[in-house]
């Protein structure tokens, strides 16, 4: 069955909603795709073609308040890369980060892989279905502000749970702060990521036992 | 003795500092390039052959020796390259994390080092596509390199030209494995090609080419700044240096910390990670390598050591070194069952072993979650496992088995148990033989 035809069955607008007619490179993402082809050997741009498909998420997120990347887009990365359509919608759909469907203002992926589990992925799953109106993985908000995803390990397990929105990790989570976290973006603030609980990054809690004695800096400069 | 400050690597492993270059410099980084640079090529793998560094990103191959099978400097001009692995995606693994976001000159200038010695023109860092932050740091930390000169034409004033990017991978575990690597990085779907051949014969674009994790390349520099002995003096013979453990899990206080190899599992974790949650007697096991590496019940972490040959002797793994602690508290099925999802998740459909094998451990492993099986389904499981193990073109179904054979060859009392349990509660006739 072809996905058109799934879009049919789906009883869920939000998923039937949707391919546009067009997509066109705004002028933002044309200054990012020139940095990126100068990366690889003319020849071989087809090595661009993940960072091109996160440009058309991006710029549909700027755009519509919905990162995905719509059939449209892959067509407009294969003409500029030279590839045929379906080499790149091989990779689009091959690759977990990218969104072949619409999805909600905020991307809420709850790490569930072991390490996080040991620590309380459930509460972080539970806390996410409860203040977002959640019914479950692969759900969007009746506001369209949240869709939930399980991600496998997301590469930061001293610090976990971790939630991660968008491209930004919320670490050392439980229940509560997740609850207080997803309220704040409701009332359009963005906490600054890292861990919740104060944490230096990947240090112990309560601080550092080791890399008390190494030279220290005047000031730290830059930014 | 534990390690001391001042022979650590990672300086900036928390971040306590800015990672910028002049705070790296300052810190010791880029100190004296050029000059090893001058000494050759022949001189670097020297070095880091003698100083028995062993790639960290799971294998534990010699690293000195995988550079010298890069080829001669091509005599039509065609390039080699270096390729980092900064996929970073085993369950229990997240120090390339703090290196490319607290330490990115570490690795910039050991991939500078590295190019020299296996005649590679341009460099290209495999980033996660999770790290987006980490990744922006790592680009400005590029950029200040090339503001500088240290990386483009005459990098570091050696006289040697490098060109080094960054390259976001978007999702995929099996991009760690270094030809689905080459693959994803060449624009395709990252699956693994057949070795032979090998990536330093044909790897990216065609072209000779090695893969390293980013903690092998960027402990590099140091080793050639304080020489190879000093490297070596760290750890049991063969399994040398300082490494990266990540601690978590039912630990009092889950981190990174970089020290000796060969430190004593409970001594590691008690020293840095504040203890096993309710004392060591409440411990049950420990993966000690990352999620691919069978677990290891308590009497072994009593006093093993922390290393690739010690805990092969008990057929584990150093891995990537993510120690992952469950206290007794812990359903021990369900978190070996979660891995075995991780890797239905993650197999990449290109062997049928693994492609049907891991969904049907999976699913098997479910039920053992329940304990609606049968008693002799765990010889069928462990059977099975071990069909799948070594019948890929790469080794993730291995990774994938392997924590199931461990719970079975340590904890099969536990998944009887829970069988007897189910069969308990439902009282009736017992279930067909089945694989589903």
């Amino acid at each position: 069955m072809t996905e058109a035809a799934v879009d049919h069955l789906d009883p869920n607008w939000r998923n039937s909603r949707a391919e546009p007619e067009t997509f066109e490179f705004d002028a933002e993402s044309e200054a990012q795709i020139a940095k990126i082809l100068a990366r690889y050997p003319e020849a071989k741009k087809a090595s661009a073609v993940i960072p091109l498909l996160y440009i058309v998420q991006k710029q549909m997120g700027r755009q519509t308040g919905s990162a995905w990347v719509p059939r449209v887009g892959m067509d407009r990365v294969a003409e500029r890369l030279d590839m045929a359509p379906i080499r790149v919608f091989e990779v689009a759909t091959f690759y977990f980060m990218f969104n072949t469907k619409p999805i909600g203002k905020f991307h809420l992926q709850v790490c569930g892989t072991t390490p996080c589990m040991l620590r309380g992925s459930d509460d972080v799953l539970r806390a996410c279905k409860d203040a977002g109106h959640l019914k479950g993985y692969g759900d969007t908000s009746n506001d369209g502000l949240f869709t939930l995803s399980e991600v496998e390990c997301l590469g930061a397990c001293v610090n976990a749970p971790i939630l991660q929105v968008d491209d930004d990790y919320y670490e050392d989570l439980d229940y509560d702060r997740t609850v207080q976290l997803i309220e704040a973006l409701k009332r359009g603030e963005r906490p600054a990521p890292g861990s919740t609980i104060g944490r230096q990054t990947s240090a112990p809690e309560g601080g550092p036992l080791t890399l008390l004695d190494v030279p220290t800096l005047e000031g730290r400069g830059g930014n | 003795m534990a390690l001391q400050d001042k022979d650590r690597i990672f300086t900036n492993l928390y971040g306590l500092q800015h990672w910028g270059l002049q705070a790296a410099q300052k810190r010791g980084n880029w100190d004296g390039t050029a000059g090893l640079i001058a000494k050759g090529r022949e001189w670097i793998i020297e070095e880091v052959k003698q100083s028995g560094l062993r790639g960290r990103g799971g294998a534990g191959f010699p690293t000195g020796l995988k550079w010298s099978f890069m080829p001669k400097p091509d005599p039509e001009g065609r390039p080699s390259y270096l390729v980092v692995n900064c996929d970073e995606s085993e369950p229990g693994t997240c120090k390339d994390r703090d290196i490319i976001r607290h330490d990115p000159h570490t690795l910039i200038e050991g991939c500078l080092l590295a190019a020299v010695a296996m005649n590679a023109r341009a460099g290209y860092i495999y980033v996660r596509g999770e790290y987006y932050n980490e990744h922006l740091i790592l680009q400005a930390a590029i950029d200040e390199a090339y503001a500088v000169g240290l990386l483009g034409n005459n990098a570091a004033g050696s006289g040697y030209a490098f060109d080094l990017y960054v390259h976001r991978g978007a999702g995929a575990y099996i991009c760690g494995e270094e030809t689905a690597l080459i693959e994803s990085l060449e624009g395709k779907k990252g699956m693994p090609r057949l070795k032979p051949p090998f990536p330093a014969a044909v790897g990216l674009y065609g072209r000779p080419t090695t893969v390293n994790n980013v903690e092998t390349i960027a402990v590099v520099p140091e080793i050639l700044r304080r020489g190879a002995s000093w490297f070596a003096g760290f750890g049991r013979p063969k399994n040398s240096g300082t490494k990266i453990f990540c601690i978590q899990g039912h630990v009092n206080k889950p981190c990174n910390v970089e020290e000796e190899m060969s430190i004593p599992l409970r001594e590691l974790i008690e020293r840095h990670a504040g203890g096993v949650r309710g004392g060591w007697d409440n411990l049950l096991c420990v993966i000690p390598g990352g999620s691919s590496t069978p677990l290891l019940p308590k009497h072994i972490c009593d006093d093993v050591l922390m290393d690739f040959d010690a805990l092969r002797e008990h057929k584990t793994g150093l891995g990537t070194a993510g120690v992952i602690v469950m206290d007794k508290s812990t359903d021990l099925i369900r978190a070996i069952s979660r891995l075995s999802k991780f890797y239905k998740h993650e197999s990449c459909g290109q062997c049928t072993p693994c492609r049907e094998g891991m969904g049907w451990v999976s699913r098997v492993m479910d039920r053992m979650v329940e304990g609606r099986a049968e008693i002799d389904e765990i010889d069928v499981l462990e059977d099975v496992t071990k069909r799948i193990e070594g019948h890929t073109i790469c080794a993730l179904a291995d990774g994938g088995v392997w924590p199931v054979q461990g719970l079975i060859r340590h904890f099969r009392p536990m998944m009887e148990e829970r069988i007897a349990a189910y069969k308990a509660r439902h009282a009736a006739p017992a279930m067909p033989m089945a694989a589903e």
